[in-house]
């Protein structure tokens, strides 16, 4: 049975760029649990033989020609932007 | 004890097309930022992507090229990580279906060929750009920029298996590939603007080991010239590491061009987990086989082929005939001279020394030099007949490049043509020996440099123009005489 | 004419009236807005209500009508969109802090296609933040009231359009169903809700959420309505690439064909415990009525069923938790002042953007892709997936359409579910097969519980089936009058 842990919890909201309080991580651990405990009944199956549906459609080779289309107006591209620095979008420092 | 240096690479080009990959906003470099942005490659809510044709069918070709086989069947996936200049904080690009596997590329070096098997050739989206500003004081700004111009650019990933044993091989890999995605015209391959990018991981074994050893993947290599040297350094460095009985730790680390060596990644590394999964807003893509054969015909000659072609057909030298494979529009530039006028050693010897010298020292690339194969052959037949002398010819040639003047019109304005006349020729020499007693008594007492002293004196007297094999022929025959 | 006539018409009545000049545009805006002024402030339907943009499009369709141009099929004809769909120039927040202040610079391929038709969108109405909920109480902005009675949910996610259909503060309304978020609410409104087939209608300018099951649909006073506005939505569009390429019946011109001899499905998985016995009953009594038309009915068997909700949160959420990764406060949208570096600015942008329903469901979806787990949860639900789709293709092999519940319950009371996420995702056990496997399903009135909640009959139909499945519904509502009741 998947038991989700609290270290776990941490990990995902580190990968889910999530701040959780520790409220929300102690509420998480529970009900994320219970969630994940409903799923389990999923192991009752077996498909060894089933191909997975990851589309939702049979379509398929749906293409576009390469052929330009008008771009946003630069004040457009910028209109719902938090910070902007000249024509660019600014954010805080990111370091390698 | 000594060591193995074993290296593969990643290669991202970005494809020519006229649009981005997923939508229409214009592929092109150099615009002025964020200009080139719609909804869609700015990951507005709501946005969907639809594949560029020309752009899936271009990853095809290179794939064809790098002797992929094809995933008839395939499809797309979200690698999800965040960073800012990835506007979904995923990438669409292929994880789980490749579009080819299991590809070679074969390259020569030295005497040696060998073949450096690809794993796998994919297409993905680009990121845009981030830039770093410098504050007025010095040192970096508190934040980033953010230009999105780039981003959803097509993109071509080359991964090759752990093959190259050494650096020799890695360059040659790299000019190698570079000549293919040029031949096919799948990318531009201008590194300065980053369209062709290397990424590299290498590990040390003890000779004889089976086991890789711990491997470093290296970025931030913004030229070949970087990548050679920086695998230079990681090679020293993990030597060094091995040899004090450490064992060297499996990171990522950056290139640094000023301080010359490879930096650990100042960012944690957090256990990269990129959450692939079907990208469930494209649908797969099948490539029937006559879809498949139709692209596998559009292939052109590749460049080994055509090198060994060059040889074969044209009696070239192997070296010469790399020489001028190297560059697609160079090897083109030669073949058309040849057609021109089948002579095409000379042509060879024209293009390979003087075109290319020509090309260097100005900084121009063969399509915008401004003597055409056209003009270039009648410069090369006027050399030929004799018409005008060598050293004439390629004063004449520069002339050409300066003034686009056709060669003809040049040698007849400035009277360069060559005197091939004997009573002409034959009274100059008598001039010459009566202004040089001196070398004429030389010659007499057996000195041999005395002969080449006159010739010289004579095309000074002529401006070059003197048929050079006639004024020997005379020369001797009148110091005989004389 | 009083404002109270005025807003009991469906749209296509309006339609008619508007042609023949009986009303203008003007006066069924002004009269709907009068409406508005009274009922919202009960309600609470909307998030947005563009007043001045509404009455200039009036006043242009009069213009228009009054030189004798030919209009589009909707001219004039007022038209609520869910605010998970994107409108140009018109606040779109999908109910989310993170999007308060975020304004389009586009438009939903659906809201092109209404525009062209010469509709009026009059507002943006509310919705569980991202479409995530059953209730319309994960709204950051608003708590949506059910209009039969103002102490219970209207369901969700697309609370807002159903209750604003009910409510007479709409007449149409657009809205999104991702497992159940169209047929829901309007079951518990008491109205019509249809999603169509996955293809049928693009989802370009649809605020993601799980994006192989999202669909846009109609919510509408009755199913003649619902095919009036499918009409103009759907098709193919260019720019979604699971946007289906499957010509477009004239379903208006369907919709009264005869129905005698067709076949009905009654799937056993669909009556078993926790089905409310009143919704019991009134689903029972509407097979009778399709037996008095004709139609055959008998049981069949969709095995799987007890696994759709167990797919669906897998899928969904994965699926969800890549969707939302872009609010990430770069581009647009809400993001904290003040952050040391990039990753404290994510974070905390999305911990105070994103609700608790909605960082729920992105952490059961990181969780579900990460590595180690990829295999165990998305990969098996795909598989399971597709075994609830064979189990829909096996019945229609007998059977010409599904008839069963839309909800296990009529609307609860507010906050009732709120504590136990898990409870609130059975609500939408009877409406999630049809996400998954991709077919269509509508929701029409079929009855009211002792307590005058309304009841909702579910009937789905093979992909593409849209006219069978309008002409089905529609029969039914023909011998019946539970759609014209209306809340007091």
């Amino acid at each position: 049975m998947a038991v989700i842990d609290k270290k776990t919890i941490e990990h995902v909201a580190l990968l889910a760029r999530l701040e959780l309080s520790e409220e929300e991580k102690e509420l998480f651990v529970s009900q994320l649990g219970d969630i994940l405990t409903y799923i389990e009944k999923l192991k009752e199956l077996d498909t060894s033989k089933v191909e997975p549906m990851a589309y939702a459609t049979a379509t398929t080779n749906v293409f576009r020609e390469d052929v330009p289309t008008p771009s946003l107006k630069l004040e457009e591209v910028l209109k719902n932007a938090p910070a902007k620095f000249q024509d660019f979008f600014k954010v805080p420092k990111v370091i390698e | 004890m000594q060591h193995e240096t074993i290296v593969g690479l990643e290669t991202h080009a970005e494809l020519l097309t006229e649009t981005k990959l997923f939508c229409g906003c214009l592929n092109r470099f150099g615009a002025s930022p964020n200009t080139l942005a719609c909804p869609v490659c700015l990951g507005l809510p709501g946005v969907l992507p639809v594949i560029n044709k020309k752009g899936f069918e271009t990853a095809l070709k290179a794939a064809l090229a790098l002797h992929c086989q094809i995933n008839q069947f395939t499809t797309f996936d979200r690698k999800n990580y965040y960073y800012p200049d990835l506007p979904k904080n995923y990438q669409i690009s292929q994880n789980y279906l490749n579009l080819g596997i299991n590809g070679y590329l074969e390259i020569k070096y030295g005497g040696n060929k060998k073949r450096i098997c690809i794993h796998n050739v994919h297409l993905e989206e680009e990121a845009g750009k981030l830039i770093h500003p410098e504050s007025a004081l010095g040192g970096g700004e508190d934040y980033s920029l953010v230009d999105f111009n780039r981003a959803g650019v097509p993109l071509l990933e080359i991964v090759t298996y752990p093959d190259m044993r050494g650096l020799e091989e890695v360059e040659a890999y790299m000019n190698t590939l570079k000549n293919v995605l040029l031949y096919t015209e799948v990318s531009d391959c201008k590194m300065q603007e980053g369209s062709l990018r290397f990424e590299a991981s290498i590990s040390l074994r003890p000779i004889g080991q089976e086991k890789l050893g711990n491997r470093v993947e290296i970025k931030n290599l913004n030229s070949m010239k970087a990548v050679l040297k920086a695998l230079e350094y990681e090679m020293r460095r993990q030597k060094e590491v091995l040899e004090s009985g450490e064992t060297v730790s499996m990171e990522t680390r950056l290139w640094s061009e000023p301080n010359e060596r490879t930096e650990r990644m100042r960012t944690k590394e957090e256990a990269h987990d990129y959450r692939y999964f079907p990208e469930p807003d494209l649908t797969p893509a099948v490539v029937e086989d006559r879809w498949l054969e139709k692209q596998r015909a559009t292939l052109p000659e590749l460049p080994l082929a055509r090198r060994e072609r060059f040889v074969a057909k044209y009696g070239l030298s192997d070296y010469d005939a790399g020489v001028l494979t190297e560059d697609k529009a160079l090897a083109d530039y030669f073949e058309r001279c040849v057609t021109l006028h089948h002579s095409p050693k000379a042509v060879c010897n024209w293009v390979t020394n003087y075109v290319q010298r020509e090309l260097n020292e100005r900084r121009l690339e063969i399509k915008d030099f401004p003597v055409s194969p056209e003009m270039l052959v009648e410069l090369v037949r006027l050399a030929e007949t004799g018409d005008v002398s060598m050293p004439v010819a390629k004063e004449v040639f520069v002339e050409m490049v300066d003034t686009r003047k056709k060669a003809p019109q040049i040698v007849q304005e400035r009277g360069l043509l060559q005197i091939s006349d004997r009573a002409e020729l034959e009274s100059i020499i008598q001039e010459v020996i009566a202004e040089n007693p001196n070398a004429l008594a030389d010659y007499k007492k057996g000195k041999k440099t005395a002969l080449t002293f006159l010739v010289g004196q004579i095309m000074r007297k002529t401006k070059g123009k003197a048929n050079p094999q006639m004024v020997n022929e005379l020369l001797k025959k009148k110091l005989e005489a004389g | 004419m009083r404002v109270a006539e005025l807003i009991s018409f469906t749209g296509y009545q309006l339609q008619e009236k508007l042609l023949s000049r009986e009303l203008t545009a003007q006066e069924v805006v002004e009269g709907l807005f009068a409406n508005i002024e009274e009922v919202e402030p009960i309600v609470r339907a909307y998030l947005l209500l563009d007043r001045e943009g509404a009455v200039r499009k009036a006043q242009e369709v009069d213009a228009r009508l009054k030189k004798g141009e030919k209009l589009g099929p909707l001219a004039g004809i007022p038209v609520a969109v869910k605010d998970n769909i994107c409108t140009n120039g018109l606040r779109t927040t999908c109910a989310s802090r993170i999007l308060e202040n975020f304004i389009p610079p586009y438009d939903a391929h659906v809201i092109e296609r209404l525009k062209e038709a010469d509709a009026i969108i009059i507002g943006k109405t509310n919705l569980d933040e991202f479409a995530m909920g059953s209730s319309t109480e994960n709204s950051a902005f608003k708590l949506t009231r059910n209009p039969w009675d103002p102490k219970r949910i209207p369901g969700g996610s697309s609370g807002g359009s159903a209750a604003a259909v009910a409510a007479g503060t709409a007449f149409i309304a657009l809205g999104s169903d991702t497992g159940g978020s169209v047929r829901q609410p309007a079951a518990l409104c008491g109205v019509t809700g249809l999603k169509p087939t996955y293809g049928r209608v693009s989802r370009y300018g649809l605020v993601a959420f799980g994006s192989s099951l999202d669909q846009i649909g109609t919510i509408t006073r009755d199913v003649r309505d619902s095919a009036l506005l499918l009409q103009i939505i759907a098709g193919r569009d260019s720019r979604d690439s699971t946007s289906a390429d499957v010509p477009l019946p004239d379903y208006l011109k369907e919709l009264e064909k005869p129905v005698k001899g067709l076949r009905l499905g009654l799937p056993r998985e669909y009556f078993m415990e926790g089905l409310n016995d009143e919704v019991r009953k009134a689903v029972e009594e509407a097979v009778k009525v399709y037996e008095g038309l004709g139609l055959s009915v008998k049981e069949i068997s969709l095995p799987h069923t007890p696994y759709a909700v167990a797919v669906y949160y897998i899928i969904a959420t994965a699926e969800a938790s890549s969707n939302l990764a872009r609010y990430d406060g770069v581009r647009y949208g809400h993001r904290t002042p003040g952050a040391q570096n990039i990753i404290e600015m994510y974070s905390c942008t999305r911990a105070e953007g994103f609700g608790r329903e909605v960082k729920r469901r992105i952490m059961l979806g990181t969780y579900a892709l990460s590595s180690g787990y990829y295999e165990a949860y998305y990969l098996k639900a795909s598989k399971v997936r597709n075994l609830i789709r064979q189990d829909f293709s096996r019945a229609f092999e007998t059977v010409d359409f599904i008839l069963c519940p839309t909800s296990p319950t009529p609307a609860f009371k507010l906050g009732e579910r709120l504590a136990n996420p898990m409870e609130m995702y059975l609500c939408d056990i009877y409406t999630i097969p049809a996400n998954l496997a991709g077919i269509p399903g509508i929701s029409i009135p079929c009855g009211f519980t002792k307590e005058n909640l309304p009841i909702g009959l579910q009937l789905m139909a093979r992909h593409f089936e849209e006219a069978g499945l309008l002409k089905v519904a529609r029969a039914y509502e023909r011998e019946t009058e539970w759609h014209l009741r209306r809340p007091v």
